[in-house]
């Protein structure tokens, strides 16, 4: 009964990567960007993940598709003078020869293909990952946190509270860099040609 | 032939990952290449998430009604098959209580939160830099950058 709604999902996901792939237009894109994320986020429920499964929806799908809009907004490739842009200027020019790019992906996609025969089979109660730590995480949260439901919030804001704090840093630090490189500044010599440049697309 | 099935879904995510992998290497427009990055980190999220799963397992989320206290309602609500289960592998992820559970592995969906959240910050970061490129060169095409660097 799963298969049928597992398999749907799966065959458009693989069909929204090529897709992405293959199409020119960037702001078609970002969208198929974003039905990707979607459709990840769908097959991560299904596969007893729902905190994954909002997560991605809510940053992959959505605060990713937003700052990608905002950036393409920002980087037309042509300037008008009228300052309307049309769809054209979202293109992206058509590559080269893509022979090389597809050996090299097919050869690594084979590697990697040949490294899975060796991986645990999908669901097995005892392949390495499920059968350490013993005893599990699940078994240990419920006393330690005195009741608390949900083990992977458990984990992640106790067990694993540093790693989470060094994250919130890591945000922090990312939001900096992004700040300081949009900075206009004022005093540079070549303001007067970037700041042309910004301001016929403010 | 279950020998095969039992991978689909690493080859599956492997045809993802390649695909994203392709968009990086072989298009040469900025925003493309960070779009390819982000197919390839989903992709991954998605291996590690597959790796999680257990076969009739449901999301590790305790029942709330049994406290650490109510060992003595055994597998009270769970099906044979589940019973079954339990008592082949004795040390899978469990509940703590002895209703006969099998819940999926909670590591891998805590490791890839911290990964999105990591990912949308390094995503931010490279979209800031596209901006400022663009800012500086006029373009957004990674061979005619490296023009106008060899030409300068």
């Amino acid at each position: 009964m799963m298969d049928f709604i597992v398999i749907p999902i799966l065959a458009l996901l693989a069909a929204t990567a090529v897709t992405v792939a293959r199409i020119r237009n960037l702001w078609a894109a970002v969208m198929f960007t974003g039905i990707y994320s979607f459709l990840s986020a769908s097959w991560m429920l299904i596969l007893d993940a729902p905190d994954v499964a909002f997560t991605e929806a809510a940053v992959g799908a959505g605060i990713t598709t937003i700052l990608m809009l905002a950036t393409l907004s920002l980087t037309p490739r042509r300037q008008r003078k009228s300052g309307r842009l049309s769809s054209e200027d979202f293109e992206e020019r058509p590559s080269k020869s893509p022979l090389v790019p597809l050996l090299i992906v097919t050869i690594t996609g084979c590697a990697l293909v040949y490294g899975t025969f060796d991986m645990p089979h999908f669901g097995d109660p005892n392949a390495p990952i499920q059968v350490y730590p013993n005893p599990s995480f699940v078994e240990k949260s419920q006393p330690d946190m005195h009741g608390l439901p949900n083990v992977v919030t458990a984990v992640l804001a106790s067990y694993r509270g540093y790693d989470t704090l060094g994250e919130t840093a890591v945000i922090f630090t990312a939001g900096i860099a992004v700040l300081l490189i949009l900075r206009k500044n004022t005093d540079d010599q070549s303001s007067s040609e970037s700041q042309s440049v910004t301001g016929e697309n403010a | 032939m279950t020998e095969i099935l039992g991978l689909y879904n690493y080859w599956i995510v492997i045809f993802l990952m390649m695909t994203g992998f392709y968009i990086v290497i072989a298009r040469e427009n900025l925003i493309k290449t960070i779009i390819g990055l982000n197919i390839f980190q989903t992709s991954v999220f998605l291996l590690y998430i597959t790796m999680g799963k257990v076969t009739h397992g449901t999301a590790p989320i305790l029942k709330a009604s049994h406290g650490g206290e109510s060992h003595g309602v055994e597998g009270h609500g769970a099906d044979h098959g589940h019973e079954l289960h339990v008592a082949a592998e004795g040390h899978v992820d469990l509940g703590v209580d002895a209703v006969k559970e099998v819940y999926s592995n909670p590591i891998p969906s805590v490791l890839m939160l911290t990964a999105i959240v990591v990912g949308i910050a390094t995503t931010a970061l490279a979209l800031a830099l596209v901006v400022r490129i663009r800012e500086e060169y006029g373009t957004i095409e990674e061979d005619e950058i490296l023009e106008m660097d060899r030409n300068s």
